[in-house]
């Protein structure tokens, strides 16, 4: 870890700054009430079910806070997270039930 | 003014977003504990949370400039991270698309997960919505969220370094998106989605720049979208 040179830092926010909302604005501002194609809208309706787990599983099997190797606490951390998710239809009981998982285990194992 | 009829939608959105304030609040710190370890300063740390209002994006960014990794493919990694929010601005497009202008514009800078969440869940449960109605409710789910986001960002960068390790704050990220994402799991085509954005995300590990996440997020939706066309041909068929 080196530190960061200030003014790579400043492009990088104000490049993220005007990308993040350029992505954001890019269907909702400029596409508007006109209608588009079934095909796009039947994809679209996966995007959240597709993007937020691939995001999350390298985090859960590689986490970084082991140096990338699978651990344990954090792999039922997650497993119970999604149960409790998809059962009881409740984010705050799903964090709930994996955070308490995953402090239980990392107690247990290595505490 | 927009809240003035639909009120109660702004409040009901208000009830709905609330909850995700424990997300905000451990995202945030997390995201102002981190920067403050990785040397910005509080101005430097505050104005990326304020302008840039991407989470997941910000961590990816934060930990890219730390690896000296060229400022090109920073910007790319972070915003590719962040594709999906065009996504959900896509989605969202048919529900909100009549609105004003500013109002978009607005809507546009809080598209986040969890306002993008919950308005889905509404828009699809109430048809009937009008167009003032559902602004007013998905401004009423960011209300309670982005307050929070920016005051923990800020106690993170006050709090710097003091924070132990063995609170394993790393690991909050990813239980919060599972915990989003499982209740929307509702049909078979949604878990086919998901699996299948898992397996080749897993798969593409080595893939260079986070474009992991990118073909997994296209395979899991195309794999979704088939799925819906096989199981609705099915039931045509029985």
């Amino acid at each position: 870890m080196t530190p960061i040179d200030p003014t790579t830092l400043w492009i990088v926010i104000i490049g993220m700054a005007v990308g993040s909302f350029a992505l954001r604005f890019v269907f909702i501002g400029l596409v508007g009430d006109r209608a588009m194609p079934a095909w796009l809208l039947r994809h679209l309706r996966y995007t959240a079910v597709a993007i937020i787990p691939a995001l999350v599983a390298p985090l859960v099997v590689w986490p970084a806070a082991t140096g990338g190797s699978p651990d344990m606490p954090r792999l039922l951390a997650a497993l119970v997270t999604g149960v409790i998710g998809y059962v009881t239809k409740n984010v705050i009981w799903a964090m709930l039930a994996g955070a308490s998982t995953l402090y239980a285990l990392l107690y247990l194992l290595q505490g | 003014m927009a809240f003035s009829t639909p009120k109660s939608y702004f409040r009901a959105g208000f009830r709905d977003g609330a909850p995700f304030i424990l997300v905000a609040i451990p995202f945030g710190t997390l995201f102002g504990v981190l920067a403050t370890e990785a040397g910005l300063s509080l101005i430097e740390t505050m104005t990326f949370t304020f302008t840039v209002f991407a989470g997941a994006a910000q961590f990816t960014a934060l930990q890219l400039l730390q690896e000296e990794t060229p400022t090109v493919i920073v910007l790319a990694s972070a915003l590719a991270v962040n594709l999906r929010v065009a996504m959900y601005s896509a989605s969202l497009t048919p529900y909100l698309g009549a609105a004003p202008l500013w109002q978009r514009a607005v809507a546009a800078y809080f598209t986040v997960d969890q306002s993008y969440a919950c308005s889905m869940i509404r828009f699809e449960q109430e048809p009937q919505m009008t167009v003032p109605q559902r602004m007013a409710y998905f401004f009423g789910t960011v209300t309670p969220i982005a307050p929070m986001w920016y005051m923990a960002t800020l106690a993170g960068a006050a709090l710097g370094t003091q924070i132990p390790e063995s609170w394993a704050l790393d690991f909050a990220l990813p239980i919060a998106f599972i915990a989003m994402a499982a209740p929307m799991l509702r049909t078979p085509a949604h878990m086919i989605a998901a699996f299948v954005s898992i397996v080749v995300v897993l798969l593409a590990g080595a893939v260079p720049y986070n474009l992991g996440l990118i073909i997994a997020g296209i395979a899991g939706m195309m794999a979704g979208a088939h799925a819906e066309v096989v199981f609705e041909r099915r039931k045509e068929a029985t």
